[in-house]
């Protein structure tokens, strides 16, 4: 007759290989990259314990402070993504006609993986590239501008292709929570006479909150996280100007090969990402329907 | 007509603004594949013409012959494929094992296991591959598909997606078949698994695009560039063969074609997926 029991050892099994990987490979490497990060790891000699040495020469670092600045200023991607996004998904919430076509071409640019985004936008953004021209045409600059190779704008050219390759993601988000929306209250709101402006703001956003917070949540996240974009437009140039906090890491840790001052720097960033989205989810609570 | 006589001016003007502006966004989204696209079945000019052109100078496709001449394109298609499935196959079996006991099982535990699960969401993943390199190292599976697929089997969304789906299941079929006689095994396997086809289908599509995306940790893993994905081995004809932008750009669409083709025809299945991350 037991099986008609659930048995804790039945469900433990089922259980078993996804929490084994999960172990393995997203809990182990962020205690053990913890602990290393205190030491001098190598994989070719014996490891010693060097308490804050790392974190000591992360800090007295150019390029790491470098990394952190542009990690914070990275954060200016998240309102315009999420209002573009946002304002996007009303957009494409209403039934004209080959609006799916719009859908999609929105979110083309997501499905691309980031190497192709890496050439096409290196492309684009070359001196000689196409942005300038079609720029100079519009008559928005007066000369070719250096997107990736001027230090004072490398990082703003790598956070626009972050931005490019957000938006249909976080569109699709928002999408979909309109759709689940009720539309009594729409409806009623149009027999009251609001307008188009009133509604949007008295009603869709507030149902939106939930939605509008678990996003922009992810957004922050993803910003201060970024640096795959950094790998494949600039690789941190011009003069060191486009490293972010992260691509540091990923640079000392892989091609430098100074594991433990990278797992040092990815710790810091760590910690500010736990940080922010604990805050976030504490505010989150109380409006949060079970 | 009647419809057309309705309409006054301020609602065509309002219709062509809207249009106007998805017009323009688009632009944005599909300019840079359009225009990589021209300079690659081109047969003169290249990417930093000036001014460019934006529409084909002359149609062939030696520039697509020349990227299977300069890489080996078709061994990285394979690999991309071969580490697609793998981890599409893998992620399907091992997350709906999860996903199910989490729906349909009352155990000891379930809701600190729901909350593990949930923290990797937390934690900071992205530079997890410093240490998991160690870990294939000391596993033996650097340089190896298995090492390439292992840690991308198991996500919490994709378990999160797969209870939800588990969860819309209506109770009554269950204990039909437990009154039957059923094993739970049974009842996952032969009942409940076939009712969730289409999100198994839709966990599917979205992990064979991040797994046929994914760049850094396969060249991390990979020591033989022929071994490599397409989307790492792309990167080689930026490197080998700088001279003809063309040509880079013909391999950049050969690398992109698939993966649009493939999203242009299940589209539905990215907005279901969102649809329960929402929820």
């Amino acid at each position: 007759m037991s099986q008609y029991r659930h048995s804790s050892k039945l469900a433990y099994v089922f259980l078993a290989p996804a929490l084994l990987l999960l172990a393995a490979f997203s809990f182990w490497p962020v205690f053990y990259g913890s602990y290393l990060s205190f030491t001098d790891f190598s994989l070719m000699r014996t490891t010693h314990w060097v308490g804050l040495d790392n974190y000591q020469a992360l800090f007295g670092n150019d390029m790491f402070l470098t990394g952190l600045k542009n990690s914070l200023i990275f954060l200016l991607v998240v309102p315009f993504t999420q209002i573009g996004a946002i304002s996007l998904a009303v957009l494409v919430n209403n039934q004209l006609p080959a609006i799916r076509w719009f859908r999609a071409a929105y979110y083309v640019p997501v499905v691309t993986t980031v190497s192709v985004v890496g050439i096409m936008w290196g492309f684009m953004f070359h001196e000689q590239g196409t942005l300038n021209y079609v720029l100079l045409q519009l008559h928005v600059i007066r000369v070719p501008l250096g997107w990736l190779s001027d230090d004072a704008l490398a990082i703003f050219a790598i956070m626009f292709v972050s931005f490019w390759r957000g938006l249909g993601w976080y569109m699709v988000m928002y999408l979909a929570a309109l759709q689940s929306l009720p539309s009594e209250m729409q409806e009623a709101a149009i027999l009251d006479g609001a307008n188009r402006w009133q509604r949007f703001w008295r009603i869709t956003v507030p149902m939106l909150y939930p939605t509008i917070m678990v996003c922009s949540i992810m957004s922050v996240l993803a910003a201060l996280k970024a640096y795959q974009e950094v790998d494949v437009l600039t690789q941190g140039g011009p003069m060191n100007s486009t490293f972010t906090a992260l691509y540091y890491a990923y640079d000392q840790g892989l091609k430098h090969l100074k594991l433990p001052r990278g797992l040092a720097a990815s710790f810091v960033v760590s910690i500010c990402c736990i940080g922010i989205a604990f805050a976030c989810l504490k505010f989150l609570k109380p409006r949060h329907r079970e | 007509m009647k419809l057309a006589a309705k309409m006054n001016h301020h609602k065509i003007l309002r219709i062509v603004s809207q249009y106007l502006v998805l017009g323009v966004i688009a632009v944005i989204c599909i300019f840079p594949f359009w225009w990589t696209f021209v300079v690659a079945i081109s047969t003169k000019g290249n990417m930093f013409e000036f001014p460019p052109t934006f529409w084909p100078q002359g149609v062939s496709l030696d520039n697509f012959i020349e990227v299977f001449r300069v890489i080996p394109i078709l061994a990285f298609y394979k690999n991309s494929l071969l580490i697609t499935v793998a981890t599409v196959f893998g992620k399907l079996v091992i997350c709906s094992l999860a996903a199910y006991p989490l729906s349909r099982m009352a155990f000891r535990g379930s809701k600190l296991i729901l909350g593990i699960i949930l923290a990797t969401m937390i934690l900071p993943s992205e530079v997890n591959f410093l240490v998991n390199f160690i870990s294939m190292t000391k596993l033996g599976l650097v340089d190896t598909y298995t090492g390439v697929v292992l840690p991308n089997v198991v996500t919490a969304v994709s378990i999160l997606l797969l209870k939800q789906a588990f969860d819309e299941v209506p109770e009554d079929l269950l204990d039909a078949a437990r009154v039957d006689g059923a094993t739970e095994w049974t009842i996952f396997y032969r009942i409940v698994l076939p009712l969730i086809t289409p999100w198994l289908a839709t966990v599917g599509i979205l992990t064979a695009v991040e797994a046929w995306n994914e760049y850094i940790w396969p060249s991390i893993i990979i020591a033989k560039p022929e071994d490599f994905p397409l989307s790492a081995g792309v990167l080689y004809l930026r490197g080998t063969y700088g001279s003809s932008t063309r040509v880079i750009a013909a391999g950049t669409i050969l690398t992109v074609a698939p993966i649009l083709v493939a999203f242009l025809f299940t589209q539905r299945f990215f907005m279901r997926g969102m649809d329960g991350a929402v929820k």
